[in-house]
């Protein structure tokens, strides 16, 4: 018991003191979660666009793929960017094995189909037939767009932040493709994970309570998000 | 009855698939200027296919529309186009914000300047009484006031040309009366020319100046409402515009544009020009019938016959009672009148209606 309680004080005073190292960790883990979310934006709610507006043949086989992806694991997607960025892989060339960078990528990997998934549901959940009506409103098909995408304001955000949540949270990924090298690919989950294996467990309740705190935080904005949203 | 003006919209030859399958076959279309043109039929007619191209969101597999002179086939005339007609939908299809802003939302997306834009907003809140719910949230509203501002979103366009798919039928019959009266209005204030749809005839009585009566794609009889409703072509449209009973027979004799039409062992005597021995069916409107006890020599009605009464529904504020005279006949009573010849089933009774009344069908 004191083990734990010990290790809570301890947490407790790192994260009130503001450790620099913690800070970090916290910082850099931010930042490349976020940049990743960002990436997925795009392309995601992009590939959630393409396949509510377009019919095609083989639309079908392409939303199984992307329903599949959205349940990636992490480690999976770690073992493919790492033979990707692998000195003499295909993309080898680029040196980004290692760096923050190959984290991002895989992270994007990881949360473009959870965000190309959710935007669909998303965007087909609004009626048929408002897509034409906006466009007899005199909308251009660009306009018509970004209309859909207003309107589906709520779960289309709601996706982003699964999306954060999936990558924030991950630690196969990050540790294959960013190594966990401190001042550089160390991030929340990484850290965590070592912390406890050389038995530090006052840091590693430190940097998980943090992790907690900003799964709490996305999960609390999607509820709210989701309860402001009544039926018509 | 007003004056219409020139050919606003016109297509020949035009065929419309939707999903592979042939939904619209037009041989020609005419649209005058300040027309107002009722679409009428049933559900899979080809309505909402017709207005979806109207509208310019479904393009013809064959043939082309013209506005204004003007061809309708290159994209360029098309985006025009489509800014100066707009649909309004069965259902309400708003966004989800307030009330002011739906409305504005077709200006916005043409980047009319702000104060025209408030202004248009106001006096379409206006007309379609919407003024006191303008900050209201769109999923607030309830029905009937969500399909007024899909109304008033319509008219702040200005649109040359309004296109209405059944904008009343999911609306109960109050609400849908007050619409109907107020978009009336509306219409004939700024002199808009419309098309729309209605499987209701009395809504297309109300609204329009031209009638087209559409079924299995193809438009079967149009033209000025009084004539398609009392010279329906076929039986559909007869039935379609109320005319219950249908009555098949051969001519028997014609003298000074009137006839004796031998319906089983009756004759009926009709106004019209026909010829002796010519097979054709006839109409008689329900409301055009008239039920006595007994025989009433000083009616000027020609044609009276006995029946007996098989059948009497309640259709709301009348009875509609159905007879046999030899032949089926439907008349429309009102309550007190079926409380005073004490109608029932198998009461006998003298059924009499005017030659006028006999409407020739053209087949």
């Amino acid at each position: 018991m004191d083990l734990i309680w010990e290790g809570i004080k301890e947490a407790l005073r790192l994260l009130f003191t503001l450790d620099r190292e913690v800070l970090s960790i916290t910082a850099l883990s931010l930042a490349l979660s976020g940049l990743a979310t960002l990436a997925s934006l795009v392309m995601g709610v992009g590939l959630g666009l393409v396949l509510a507006l377009n019919r095609f043949p083989g639309k079908r086989l392409v939303i199984s793929l992307v329903n599949t992806g959205m349940g990636l694991p992490p480690v999976v997607v770690g073992l493919f960017v790492s033979i990707l960025l692998w000195r003499n892989g295909p993309l080898g060339m680029l040196h980004l094995l290692y760096t923050p960078m190959a984290i991002v990528i895989a992270q994007t990997v990881i949360a473009t189909p959870i965000i190309a998934g959710l935007s669909l549901a998303a965007l087909q959940q609004l009626p048929p037939d408002l897509r034409l009506q906006i466009l007899t409103l005199g909308a251009t098909r660009r306009q018509m767009v970004w209309v859909l995408i207003k309107e589906a304001r709520l779960p289309l955000l709601a996706a982003v932040m699964a999306g954060f949540g999936g990558v924030i949270s991950e630690v196969g990924a990050s540790i294959m493709v960013g190594g966990n090298i401190k001042g550089s690919t160390r991030v929340l989950t990484t850290a965590t994970v070592m912390e406890t294996s050389k038995g530090n467990f006052d840091i590693a309740i430190a940097l998980s309570v943090i992790l907690l705190v900003l799964a709490f935080a996305v999960n609390a904005a999607l509820t709210h998000l989701q309860q402001r949203r009544r039926p018509r | 009855m007003k004056t219409l003006g020139s050919t606003l919209l016109e297509a020949k030859d035009l065929s419309v698939r939707r999903g592979g399958v042939l939904a619209l076959e037009l041989p020609e279309f005419n649209l005058r200027a300040g027309e107002i043109l009722g679409l009428i039929g049933p559900n899979g007619a080809g309505k909402s296919t017709l207005l979806l191209c109207l509208a310019g969101l479904l393009p013809p597999a064959k043939g082309e529309l013209v506005f204004a002179g003007q061809g309708l086939v290159s994209a360029r005339n098309l985006a025009a186009y489509r800014r100066r007609v707009t649909l309004v939908f069965q259902e309400p299809l708003l966004l989800d914000t307030t009330v002011e802003e739906n409305i504005s939302v077709g200006l916005r997306l043409r980047g009319v300047e702000n104060s025209e834009r408030k202004r248009r907003v106001a006096e379409n809140a206006q007309r379609f009484g919407l003024a006191h719910l303008l900050t209201r949230p769109a999923r607030e509203l309830s029905g009937g006031e969500a399909q007024r501002t899909t109304l008033a979103r319509a008219c702040a366009l200005e649109p040359q040309i309004l296109l209405l798919d059944e904008p009343f039928s999911s609306l109960d019959p109050p609400t849908r009366e007050a619409l109907l009266q107020d978009l009336g209005r509306v219409l004939r204030e700024t002199r808009c020319t419309a098309v729309f749809a209605t499987h209701d005839l009395m809504e297309a009585l109300h609204l329009a100046d031209t009638l087209a009566f559409l079924r299995d794609g193809r438009v079967i009889q149009s033209g000025p409402v009084g004539e398609v409703v009392n010279h329906p072509m076929d039986e559909f449209v007869a039935t379609f515009v109320g005319m219950e009973t249908l009555l098949g027979g051969q001519v028997r004799q014609c003298a000074q544009g009137t006839f004796t039409l031998a319906v089983g062992d009756q004759e009926i005597i009709g106004i019209g020009e026909v010829e002796p021995g010519q097979e054709l069916t006839v109409g008689v409107r329900p409301e055009n019938v008239t039920l006595a006890l007994h025989q009433d020599g000083e009616s000027s009605a020609r044609n009276s016959f006995p029946g007996q009464v098989t059948r009497i529904t309640s259709r709301g504020p009348f009875f509609k009672v159905e007879l046999d005279c030899g032949f089926f006949l439907s008349a429309y009573v009102t309550a007190p009148s079926k409380e005073e010849l004490d109608l029932r089933e198998g009461r006998q009774v003298f059924a009499s209606f005017k030659a006028t009344a006999v409407h020739l069908i053209r087949k």
